[in-house]
């Protein structure tokens, strides 16, 4: 059975948000992305005291609050992808045409996996494991999208 | 007839700020928050594995992201404990360590962390004002507006029990004697009133006063630190704060009682028209009282003993939030009405 709400005569204000916003890289996320626009490489930042590398990086060991800002490493560009979701539907804020693969890839060197676009395998046949390298992009934007995808090596 | 008790006494035992500025882009939010985080800990001389659960305070709407307690995790520790966000406008800070004086004194938690946070640069902090306006009867006649400056950066403070604050602390303890909370959405519009009504800052001093058994507030209080986010407001909100009548509060002005050498010193951290990191900014009144009563208040410390403080919070709309600080746990419970 359906309900029927009597709505007559019941105006409804319309709303409309624009609300124009930043966020600040801060010095070490934008180190980061300098480092992949300037010389394709992808750094990130060791805790010595648990062995633990970090990306994205961060300014403080998240497990024993070591201050790891200056300890950096070179991570390779090539890793494997841990984890993955397809993603299926389409709508305009979205960076490709779907289905594309939205995967996590721990690069070699790093103990915590880097969000990113996987390309270059039909997605009904990816399977955590594999291994994938990064496709710089072309032109900088001085985002993560400096990493234009990665794909199967 | 009846007493006002709390369940348990809570103190505070760490207090750690940021720098405040208007150019923060060298810290993203989470490395902003986590500095504030690391010098409350370093002040109560604790490790984050001490702390049973975070308090988080912004106002979300004005940097444009949803759950930040949940983004900035990393930087406040609140992985793998409880965690709480509190939004609730300019009084987001105040609100935030009534919030911890209530999770401590309840027994809940032993000690737990606030944090208030803001990136006032990041947002659009007159977008999210406008909308606290009542979109049917009051948003598209009023235009929202930040009434004070604008300012990045974040306050953390650690509160911890009676019980815990026996077992030594490194910094002398200050103990939250009372707060209040009063508020008014309906007198804007003034949808509902009937009656010119009592202004909150009045009916928060008249209530925790009375609570409390303070007679004369002026003479009891050493100093206090007053969220007031435009100069010429301070003289107003004074007489209500201190139940003055008629012009006795410029007379005081005028005679220099609220001087930092005068008989009840108003602001000496500079207060809220120095810096304005909203969901921080009203934590910093009750953080600098704090430091006030410790004497750990650097180079604006007030030369008196200061034994007593109060310290407030305002916000939209109409809200205020006032608390009582002492140095010592000896207070008497008073009946009252
Ligand atoms: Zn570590």
């Amino acid at each position: 059975m359906t309900m029927q709400e009597d709505h007559k005569d019941c105006f409804v204000l319309e709303g409309k948000m624009a609300l124009p916003n930043q966020y600040f890289a801060g010095r070490l996320g934008s180190r980061f992305l300098i480092a992949i626009r300037d010389r394709k490489k992808i750094m990130g930042l060791k805790c010595n005291q648990c062995g633990k590398t970090f990306v994205p990086p961060r300014e403080y060991c998240e497990k024993c609050w070591t201050k790891i800002a200056d300890n950096w490493v070179e991570l390779g560009t090539e890793g494997e992808l841990v984890n993955f979701t397809v993603v299926r539907y389409g709508d305009r804020h979205l960076p490709k045409k779907p289905p594309y693969i939205l995967g996590q890839i721990r690069l070699d060197g790093a103990d915590t996996p880097l969000v990113h676009i996987v390309e270059g395998i039909d997605p009904r046949e990816v399977e955590s494991g594999i291994r994938v390298k990064a496709v710089f992009a072309a032109k900088t934007t001085n985002t993560i999208m400096d990493i234009d995808h990665f794909e199967p090596v | 007839m009846k007493k006002h008790a709390k369940n348990g006494n809570v103190a505070i035992i760490g207090i750690g700020q940021t720098s405040f500025s208007s150019h923060k882009e060298d810290q993203n939010q989470v490395e902003m928050v986590q500095e504030a985080v690391i010098n409350a800990l370093a002040d109560a001389g604790l490790k984050i594995g001490d702390i049973d659960c975070i308090v988080h305070g912004n106002m979300e709407l004005f940097e444009m992201q949803f759950a930040p307690d949940l983004w900035h995790s990393l930087g406040t520790g609140a992985y793998g404990k409880d965690e709480y966000r509190i939004t609730t406008g300019g009084t987001t800070g105040a609100t935030l360590v009534c919030a911890a004086d209530n999770l401590v004194a309840s027994g809940l938690y032993g000690t737990v962390l606030a944090i208030g946070m803001e990136k006032l640069q990041e947002g659009n902090t007159t977008g999210g004002i406008t909308n606290m306006a009542d979109p049917l009867w009051f948003r598209n006649l009023q235009t929202g507006a930040l009434t004070g400056t604008t300012s990045d950066g974040a306050c953390a403070m650690i509160f911890t029990s009676e019980e815990k604050v026996k077992q030594g602390t490194k910094n002398p303890p200050v103990w939250i004697r009372d707060h209040i909370q009063v508020h008014r959405e309906e007198t804007i519009p003034n949808l509902f009133g009937f009656n010119k009504p009592e202004m909150t800052h009045h009916c928060a001093a008249r209530t925790l006063f009375a609570r409390n058994g303070i007679q004369d507030p002026v003479a009891y209080f050493d100093v206090f630190e007053m969220y007031d986010p435009s100069a010429w407001w301070a003289v107003d909100w004074l007489r209500e704060f201190f139940l003055l009548k008629g012009d006795e509060h410029l007379r005081m002005l005028e005679a220099g009682d609220f001087d930092l050498d005068g008989r009840i010193p108003i602001n000496p951290s500079g207060g809220v028209i120095a810096s304005n990191p909203i969901g921080a900014t009203a934590m910093l009144r009750p953080a600098e009282a704090a430091l006030q009563i410790r004497g750990d208040a650097g180079g604006h410390q007030i030369k008196k003993e200061v034994r007593h403080a109060l310290a407030s919070g305002f916000g939209g709309t109409f809200w205020t939030v006032l608390m009582i600080l002492e140095k010592e746990l000896n207070w008497q419970e008073v009946n009252h009405d």
